[in-house]
This record gives structure tokens, C-alpha cells and sequence, in this order.
């Protein structure tokens, strides 16, 4: 049976510990996964060993050779190709077995020059005239070209005269263009220049700058309005889905109702007014993957219902239900499902959908009244609706919180905010559950 | 039996609660590498009255490791009891009388041997119980079934709706007292039995409801106000909106 049968080894050795002998038989009910018990039990149960070493052989035959060499490190002198003073400056160097590094410094290649066209004043005469441009910004232009390395924003920064980065690249690139073109014997030698083959266009660079910074700039308030445009999308796509699956599933038969009789199971219920109304039976209707069984668990049946109570949801929104569920103390799954229970489970989970329904339609609505005074705002600035405002100081402080125990601090916060701007109108959704968590 | 007798009661459902599980006992100084523990597992009713009247059979699919790993339980106290080191998942297929229900019903049980971290050390006093609680529920039963089980005090018998009447449970199948009595009220292991409370579950469920009503309302009162039109009092058709309104 393992690898103890085999090796012939007593299967009860004798020892004092007798707990900690007991813990070690758990060990294979957690074996990995694609082992089988019998491979699994073979090694031993205490970790697998590993089948293949882990070190390659070659690698450790490596390093004797590697001790052969000698490494110094030696100050010496260098000089850069990069410099045209000729300046001599010293560094450490690792010289391997006494030979010494020849050559450029290391680093001299990095020192790249952009090679900037010059032209001569007949070019200038003959095809780089430019109404906007006079001959002395042209050469200004060129001149911090070649001194900034093509860096058009250090360029702009420095220009005598106003001009904008695009004006200044336009230029320039315009300019270097036609000079390459011009000096070509024939075009089709420079056909494959980066700038010949790719003009630039300052127009769709200007657009292209101002799209980027609408983008960045937008403000809080724009973002939440785009997805609450999103959000009401949605919501429109899932009432639609839902009505029609109603239409689908058809009349609940009125069977349904005497299926379930509260019938004072429990004094608790009774007491309740919601299980007077007299929806609450048609909704705990027994669906129809469970009308064809002959025998079922209760948990099975409320996991259907369940199933069938959030099916027009979305999966964030029944993410969200478990979630405050949970919040709110209640087990998931019932530990004790009488029918009772099941039937009030069912019932506050319908209430905890209703609730996220009635939080987004708020959300949407406040999008919708904030938007409009946004619009009045702008149209008549001097007499801002009165209705709208009274509306948001009344609500914004009530879906801060969600079970409303703290009603002295939510006045106190009513006072304060004054303005719709001060106070948010309401936290994102994700963090409400968050935030019921704090204040229970 | 007549055609009348196996007439389905519509609108009825008859169900009995019932708990399965285990309790397990560490074996302590007896204890060896492959024998740790003593185990019974068990489907029994929540009230702990006789089960036989609906489980003709119930079937233990232990681990293939053991010998006979399938053992079938004809006779109440429907349970098993076995010693081992590891654990599994036992199948539990409970096989009903022909007059209850053809289908047999699957249940699955985690067997349990050692205790939580927090629960402390292993002890050979007290044992890793591990119970459910759980309905099973006869929709639709057939007139002979109900009347049979009528006055059972392990079934949960709603009472017939109007316009359905049978004739009394008359002396149908008087039951010889037998041999041995199935129920588990007297059970040497009833000690141990979970105590599972609806009255605490309801309890908990109904704070929680009165909560989201409470906010649910308040939600109402904004989106009314929001509308700036007071008469305006209904919502718009959200699923599950109609359930929830007081």
C-alpha cells in the first residue's frame, strides 16, 4: 500500500508522540491534483521529492573554470570619443587575467548628434521662401534645432517670437524636405527618406493634442455622467430582457399560491406585515425544473428559486446581494431551511434586489436633475432652480449611509453641506458594501 | 391498490426534516496509523422519530479503500459506523417505500475526523461532529402516501385544501410493534446531536428584512422627491419590486 509495505518496514513504529503520529493521515486527503492516491500514498505522504534533480550537472562542472581566471579592477585613464576637448578622466576598469580594456569609452556611442540640414542662402532663395516665416526665424529655428536636438518643446520654450510647437516642427520639417528632395539627382533616392515618405501634418497634430487633452482633462463629474449614461443603458438593456422573460414564463398558475401556506408556522412571520401582502406566495412560485420531480431536498428547491428569483439579474448585481447578505449577518445558505426559513430567505433577497434597483434608479435620477441644472445653470446662472436644490441637500446625506443608525452625524453633515458640489452625491457603487460594513 | 388510492394530491407537499452526518471519536492511546478514528455517519430525523416509515433503504458509498465500500442499511437507525484515518466524501442514497416515491435521493456528506484549529486539541472525549439539517419534500403525494403519513410525527402534513377530503386513516397497515424501535430518540450518540433552531434563523432573517425595508422605503421617499411629483408614488417596474413593498 506505500512505500513502508514495500521496504518491508514495520507499519506502527513505536513512539512517544502519539499526536503528532495522528495529524500526518490528513496529509493525503490535500495531494495534489492529477496524482493518484495510490502514486500519492507511495512517497510517502509528506511532500513530494523531486523526481529529477534540480541542479544541472553542467552547471556545476562550470565553476571550477571559472576560477581560473584573475579579476582585477585597476584604475586607469580613458579618453571619449564623444568629447572634442580630449579630456582625460580616470575610472576603475575589471581587467580579466592582466589584459586591459582598448578601444572607445563604453559609453561614447550613446552620444548621438541629430545631423541638421543647412542650407545655403541660394536653397533659401530658390525653394524655402515661406510668406509666414521670415529668413532670420528660419535660421533662429535651425540653430536651436541643431543645439536642442530636435527637442521642438525646449525649441518653443526659447523662441524669440511666439510660435507654437507644431508651427516650429511644421517648419522644419517642411524645409528639411524639400531640401532633401531638391538635392536628390531624382526623387526616387529619397522616396524611402523617414522625411520625405511621412510629411508632417500640423493640423491633425493640433487635433490630435486637443482630443488627448479633452480626454485627461475631464473632471469627476463628466466621468460620472458618461457612466451613468452607461449605467441607464444597461438598465433599459435589462428590464427589456427581464419583461421578456416574464412574457415567457408566463402566468403563474394559481396553483402556485396554495402551495404555499404560511399557516403560522412561526410566530415571527405572523407579526410581519409583509407576509400579509398577497404577492408574497405567487413570488416563491416552485419552478418549473422542480414541478417534474418526485422528491427533492429542501435546499435544493431554494437554490432553484433563488436561481429564479435573480435570473433577470446581472451577475454584479447577485455578486452584490450575497455581498450585503453577508453584511447583514444572514448565512448565505440557511443553516436550518424549513420552508419558513426558505421562504423568508427568498423574500429578503427579493427586498436586497428591489433595494439595488431603487439605488440605481436614484443614482440615474440624480444624474438626470443635477444634469439639468447644469443645463439652467448655464442658461439663466441668476435664478437656479429651486426645486432641484432642495431635492439634493434632502437626499445626499440619507444615501451616505446605509442603515441610517447614524442620524446625529448625518445632520450634522446635512448642515454642512450647503452645495451640491461639497458633498457627493453618492459614493461609487462598489463601495457601498464597504461602507455598511463600517457602520454596523 | 385502486386507481383512487394512487390519485396525486395537487397543491400538497409533504416533507420531513431530517439531519445527516457524522460523529467522530479519535481513538486516542488505542489509535494506530490506519485506525485514528471511530466514525458513525447516520441520516436520522430532525426530531429524531422513525424515519422507516418513508426509507425502505439507505445506501453508504464510502471510500474504495475500504472493504465493501458500498454498505446498504435496510433497517433503522439508518447508520454506519466505521474506523479509519482519512477522510472523504460519503454518498448517501436514501431508497424510499413504493408508495412514497420511486426516485431515490442523493445526499453528500464531507466526513469530518479532525477538529478545527480553534476548536482546540484532538480529545477522545469529545467527538468532530459534523451535521445538516435538511427537508425532504414530496410534492404532489399520492392519497394512499399522505394518508398514511398523516399523523406521523416525523412527516410535516400541511392540511388538505378546501374541497379535498379523504376518508380517515382508518386501520390501514396497523405496524406490528417491532423488534426494534427505529426511532433515535434514545440514541447512544443523542448527545451529540445538533440542536438546529428555526426560531433563530427567523429571527435573524426578520432583522435583516426589516432593515432593507426601512431603507427600501427611504429610497421610495427620495426617488418620489426627486420626481417632484408626489402623487407619483410608484416606481418603475423593477423585477422582484412588487414583493418587497409594504
Amino acid at each position: 500500500m506505500d512505500a513502508k509495505d514495500i521496504l518491508g518496514l514495520p507499519k506502527t513504529p513505536f513512539s512517544s508522540s502519539q499526536e503528532k503520529k495522528s495529524r500526518p493521515p490528513k496529509e493525503p486527503q490535500r495531494k495534489p491534483d492529477g496524482v493518484s492516491r495510490e502514486v500519492y500514498a507511495l512517497t510517502g505522504g509528506v511532500g513530494m521529492p523531486a523526481l529529477m534533480p534540480t541542479v544541472e550537472a553542467s552547471h556545476l562542472k562550470r565553476r571550477p573554470a571559472a576560477e581560473k581566471e584573475k579579476v582585477a579592477w585597476q584604475w586607469l585613464p580613458f579618453t571619449s570619443s564623444a568629447r572634442t576637448d580630449n579630456l582625460q578622466l580616470y575610472h576603475w576598469v575589471r581587467v580579466v587575467n592582466g589584459i586591459q580594456p582598448t578601444g572607445d569609452y563604453q559609453f561614447a556611442k550613446y552620444n548621438k548628434k541629430v545631423d541638421v540640414l543647412k542650407y545655403t542662402d541660394e536653397e533659401y532663395e530658390k525653394y524655402l521662401i515661406d510668406p509666414a516665416w521670415s529668413r532670420e526665424e528660419t535660421d533662429q529655428l535651425f540653430e536651436f534645432c541643431e543645439r536642442f536636438d530636435l527637442r521642438f518643446i525646449v525649441i518653443a520654450d526659447r523662441f524669440p517670437t511666439a510660435r507654437s510647437v507644431e508651427d516650429l516642427k511644421s517648419r522644419y520639417y517642411s524645409v528639411s524636405r524639400s531640401l532633401l528632395i531638391h538635392r536628390a539627382r531624382s526623387f526616387d533616392d529619397v522616396s524611402g527618406n523617414p522625411l520625405v515618405k511621412d510629411s508632417y501634418d500640423a493640423t491633425h497634430e493640433t487635433e490630435r493634442k486637443r482630443a488627448l487633452s479633452a480626454l485627461l482633462s475631464q473632471t469627476k463629474q463628466q466621468e460620472r455622467k458618461d457612466a451613468e449614461t452607461l449605467a441607464e443603458a444597461k438598465r433599459i438593456m435589462e428590464s427589456r430582457a427581464a419583461s421578456k422573460h416574464v412574457d415567457e414564463a408566463g402566468m403563474p398558475s394559481s396553483s402556485d399560491n396554495a402551495l404555499v401556506p404560511v399557516d403560522g408556522v412561526s410566530p415571527l412571520i405572523s407579526t410581519h406585515p409583509s407576509v400579509t401582502h398577497p404577492n408574497t406566495a405567487a413570488n416563491t412560485s416552485i419552478p418549473n425544473s422542480l414541478r417534474t420531480l418526485r422528491v427533492y431536498l429542501r435546499t435544493y428547491a431554494l437554490d432553484q428559486m433563488v436561481q429564479a428569483a435573480s435570473a433577470s439579474a446581472g451577475l454584479r448585481v447577485i455578486k452584490r446581494v450575497d455581498q450585503t447578505l453577508q453584511d447583514l449577518g444572514v448565512n448565505l445558505k440557511p443553516k436550518v431551511p424549513t420552508k419558513a426559513v426558505c421562504i423568508e430567505h427568498l423574500e429578503l433577497r427579493n427586498e436586497l434586489l428591489t433595494l439595488l434597483n431603487l439605488q440605481k434608479q436614484l443614482q440615474n435620477k440624480e444624474a438626470e436633475v443635477s444634469g439639468n441644472r447644469e443645463s439652467s445653470f448655464t442658461e439663466a446662472p441668476s435664478t437656479p432652480k429651486r426645486s432641484n436644490r432642495d431635492v439634493d441637500r434632502a437626499f445626499i446625506p440619507d444615501t451616505v449611509g446605509f442603515t441610517g443608525e447614524r442620524a446625529g452625524k448625518r445632520d450634522h453633515k446635512r448642515k454642512s453641506t450647503g452645495r451640491f458640489i461639497d458633498a457627493p452625491p453618492s459614493p461609487p457603487q462598489s463601495k457601498r458594501p464597504r461602507k455598511l460594513k463600517g457602520s454596523d | 391498490m385502486s386507481s383512487q388510492q394512487n390519485k396525486r394530491l395537487k397543491d400538497v407537499e409533504i416533507s420531513f426534516p431530517i439531519v445527516y452526518g457524522t460523529i467522530s471519536f479519535w481513538l486516542g492511546k488505542k489509535a494506530s496509523e490506519y485506525n485514528s478514528h471511530k466514525w458513525t455517519v447516520y441520516v436520522r430525523s430532525a426530531n429524531n422519530e422513525d424515519l422507516s416509515v418513508i426509507v425502505k433503504r439507505v445506501v453508504f458509498q464510502l471510500h474504495p479503500s475500504f472493504q465493501n465500500p458500498t454498505r446498504v442499511v435496510e433497517q433503522p437507525p439508518f447508520e454506519l459506523s466505521e474506523s479509519g484515518w482519512g477522510e472523504f466524501e460519503i454518498a448517501i442514497t436514501l431508497y424510499f417505500h413504493s408508495d412514497v416515491c420511486e426516485k431515490r435521493l442523493d445526499l453528500f456528506h464531507q466526513l469530518k475526523l479532525y477538529p478545527e484549529e480553534e476548536a482546540g486539541p484532538q480529545s477522545t472525549k469529545k467527538p468532530v461532529v459534523m451535521e445538516t439539517y435538511d427537508e425532504i419534500v414530496f410534492p404532489e403525494p399520492t392519497e394512499t402516501f399522505f394518508q398514511r403519513v398523516q399523523n406521523h410525527p416525523a412527516a410535516n402534513v400541511p392540511r388538505l385544501p378546501p374541497g379535498i377530503t379523504l376518508p380517515p386513516p382508518g386501520p390501514m397497515e396497523i405496524v406490528p410493534y417491532e423488534k426494534k424501535r427505529g426511532d433515535t430518540k434514545d440514541h447512544p450518540l443523542s448527545q451529540w446531536f445538533s440542536n438546529f433552531s428555526e426560531a433563530d434563523e427567523l429571527l435573524k432573517l426578520a432583522a435583516a428584512r426589516q432593515q432593507v425595508q426601512a431603507h427600501v422605503a427611504k429610497l421610495r421617499r427620495q426617488l418620489t422627491m426627486i420626481e417632484g411629483m408626489p402623487q407619483h408614488s410608484k416606481a418603475f417596474p423593477v423585477p422582484g419590486q412588487q414583493f418587497g413593498h409594504i
